[in-house]
């Protein structure tokens, strides 16, 4: 089913939670809610599922205005962050609820919980009370009674937030799987950008009640509308540079001036996986010493220290490490590929996105 | 896969190793002066009760309580008992579950309202009804015009006494009820459950063994209840006598063997009120310690 959002507000007290935020659902997409804590995208689950009521703004589900229609009547399945299972009931009883509240029969409410426990591996645990669960098993049983009485949307708030990280790892690429199976609109909150990256479809990023950028993880990795969503996806550096003659200088690195008038100040960022190292001083225009090296897997991080003080972070596979020759605590040069002018109050300019100029910079 | 549920419980060595442990010689003296203590201010008068009780034999104490005034006082109290339990229960409920679940203005209020009970005086509850009912008092010619009889009657022996019991059920409930928070509810509505639904099937379950606390401990003063009952009671022999007032009125009539009868009887509810009260502390606490232990297991992702 569908879900659209159009102007939705939500007002707790003098505090606005959520501030006219609108956008739409497709029909057996996965969505991820990503921002900060206190960002309002819980607010938003809560609002779909009718557990809050919007303060403005309209609300549809396959198209109707649900606004005043009751949690019980939306068709939806609800996964709470702490799973809220019924403490006295068993793992079959947990999942029977919604049947039995909706007077199926004896006989359909048995082969449906069996079919559940069959798709998500609760075999043997039917007897079980929650607490005699691990915390994996206890999202499976949350989750197969949210869907027990096949509802047109399922709602996650943080379902990944409550357990170790190995089985978080395990539990993304399951939850992409089950998606892909049983075909559901899927709604999930999440504060971690690579939890969003990795199962969403498409992400709406929140921050502050407000809605920063809706896309594809690639859009929203690749095309930020702005610093927020830059910095918030994945890591930036930024540097501010004061324009003089033309030119924004911070010590020996210096950029075209977009523009801006002598004096005044230019932010601008880039990915660590922008900047090309050497060993050679002289290959490329900028000097740094190279101070920390973690090994993150496939991938390195390392560190440039500028003559200036300020640290970049820089991004190389560990060929090219190795290809490079580079030794920690050793003078290198370096250079930006590609970066990005940032606004002063974090909107990003027009002509953002900008490829430095090869050569840019050199002989200065 | 199936792992056994084994509960390891810290065993209490005798030569503890702890080093701020007390001597021995300490430990065993604070434990005698607390034994001591306890045998002679609450074992020993109890044992006496059932001791001056049986004094005169078996048939004096089968008299003395088959006697018309003492069965009407037992009925009496057991009628009072009967409608002032399920009325607390209900409010209790209610006001537990507004106070643990929702944030209102004068919530401080009713929470200190609720414990207004414990700390009047239960004469002075007792003056507040008089004054309130009886023929003198501000409602008194309302209800004498309708010939409804208010003080030195069952209902205001029943006001007086729901007056008292007020806090039993919605103190134990209300800390039960915030620590489960409003999740499991919630849920519960996502599911299609109505508000109905979900407090018998979802809350009540929660709440059941802090309920059960609760409802004996309003029952036992319930029906123990004396200085509230004695003021609005009127003392009236066979009608408006409880077991408490008849004990006393006995008692102050130089009929020792057959008070202490009758005062048997509400030490017998005492002692299986505790015993009850025991148990379910117990279970309570079994619960909440499987509560506590987590079971680890090997936890596979299955493949949907």
């Amino acid at each position: 089913m569908s879900i659209e959002l159009r102007n939705v507000s939500k007002r707790f007290g003098d505090v606005v939670a959520v501030d006219d935020v609108s956008f739409s659902v497709g029909d057996g997409e996965l969505v991820a809610l990503l921002g900060p804590s206190g960002g309002g995208k819980t607010t938003v689950l809560r609002m779909i599922a009718g557990l809050e009521m919007p303060s403005g703004g309209d609300l549809l589900i396959r198209g109707q205005r649900v606004n005043d229609v009751a949690v019980q009547q939306r068709n939806i399945g609800f996964v709470f962050q702490g799973y809220a299972l019924f403490r006295t009931m068993s793992v079959f009883d947990n999942i029977a609820f919604g049947l039995s509240i909706r007077r199926w029969s004896r006989s359909d409410i048995q082969s449906r919980v069996e079919e559940l426990v069959g798709i998500f591996g609760l075999g043997g645990l039917e007897r079980r009370l929650p607490h005699q669960l691990s915390g994996g098993q206890r999202q499976r049983v949350a989750i197969a009674r949210a869907l027990a009485s096949k509802p047109g949307v399922l709602l996650l708030d943080e379902p990944f937030a409550a357990v170790d990280a190995k089985i978080r790892q395990e539990l993304r690429e399951w939850l992409v799987r089950l998606h892909d199976q049983l075909d559901v609109t899927t709604v999930f909150v999440t504060h971690d950008q690579e939890e969003a990256m990795e199962v969403a479809s498409r992400i709406v990023i929140f921050s502050r009640g407000k809605l920063e950028q809706i896309g594809s993880p690639r859009d929203v990795y690749e095309q930020p509308v702005n610093e927020f969503v830059a910095r918030f996806i994945g890591v930036m550096n930024v540097l501010e540079l004061t324009v003089k003659g033309g030119v924004a200088q911070f010590g020996q690195l210096s950029f075209p001036s977009h523009g801006k008038a002598d004096g005044q100040t230019l932010r601008i960022g880039f990915r660590p996986y922008a900047i090309k190292v050497s060993r050679n001083p002289a290959e490329y225009p900028f000097r740094a010493v190279l101070k920390h090296v973690f090994f993150l897997g496939v991938m390195l991080r390392i560190e440039l220290v500028t003559p200036e003080g300020s640290s970049l972070r820089v991004r190389i596979s560990k060929e090219e490490f190795s290809r490079l020759g580079l030794v920690e605590d050793e003078p290198v040069s370096f250079f930006i590929r590609e970066y990005r002018v940032l606004g002063g109050d974090g909107e990003f300019e027009a002509h953002a996105n900008s490829v430095l100029p090869e050569g840019f910079g050199e002989g200065i | 896969m199936a792992g056994i549920v084994t509960r390891v419980r810290p065993r209490t060595d005798a030569r503890s190793q702890r080093g701020s442990e007390e001597p021995a010689w300490v430990r065993g003296s604070l434990i005698a002066a607390g034994g001591l203590f306890a045998a002679v201010f609450l074992v020993l008068p109890l044992a006496n009760v059932f001791w001056q009780a049986f004094s005169k034999g078996w048939f004096v104490y089968i008299q003395a309580i088959r006697h018309p005034d003492s069965w009407a006082a037992i009925r009496l109290t057991l009628v009072v008992a009967a409608i002032t339990v399920p009325f607390n229960t209900v409010f209790g409920i209610s006001a537990a579950w507004c106070i643990a679940k929702f944030e209102f203005r004068g919530k401080a209020l009713l929470t200190t309202l609720i414990d207004l009970p414990f700390s009047v005086s239960p004469v002075v509850a007792g003056l507040m009804f008089a004054v309130l009912f009886g023929l003198q008092g501000y409602w008194g010619d309302w209800f004498q015009a309708r010939d409804i009889k208010v003080i030195f009657a069952t209902p205001g022996i029943v006001l007086a006494t729901i007056f008292v019991t007020f806090p039993f059920v919605a103190r134990e409930l209300i800390p039960v009820m915030k620590a489960g928070g409003s999740d499991q509810e919630q849920a519960a509505l996502t599911l299609g459950a109505s508000g109905w639904q979900t407090f018998f099937r979802v809350t009540l379950p929660n709440i059941k063994w802090g309920l059960l606390y609760g409802i004996i401990l309003c029952n036992a003063r319930a029906m123990g209840e004396y200085g509230a009952v004695s003021v609005v009671s009127g003392h009236i022999g066979g009608r408006t006598d409880t077991l408490p007032l008849r004990i006393d009125k006995l008692y102050v009539g130089y009929q020792g063997a057959a008070a202490f009868a009758c005062a048997s009887l509400l030490a017998l509810l005492a002692l299986v009120t505790l015993a009850i009260k025991s148990y379910l502390e117990w279970r309570a606490d079994a619960a909440h310690a499987q509560g506590q232990s987590d079971v680890s297991e090997s936890d596979k992702t299955p493949n949907p």
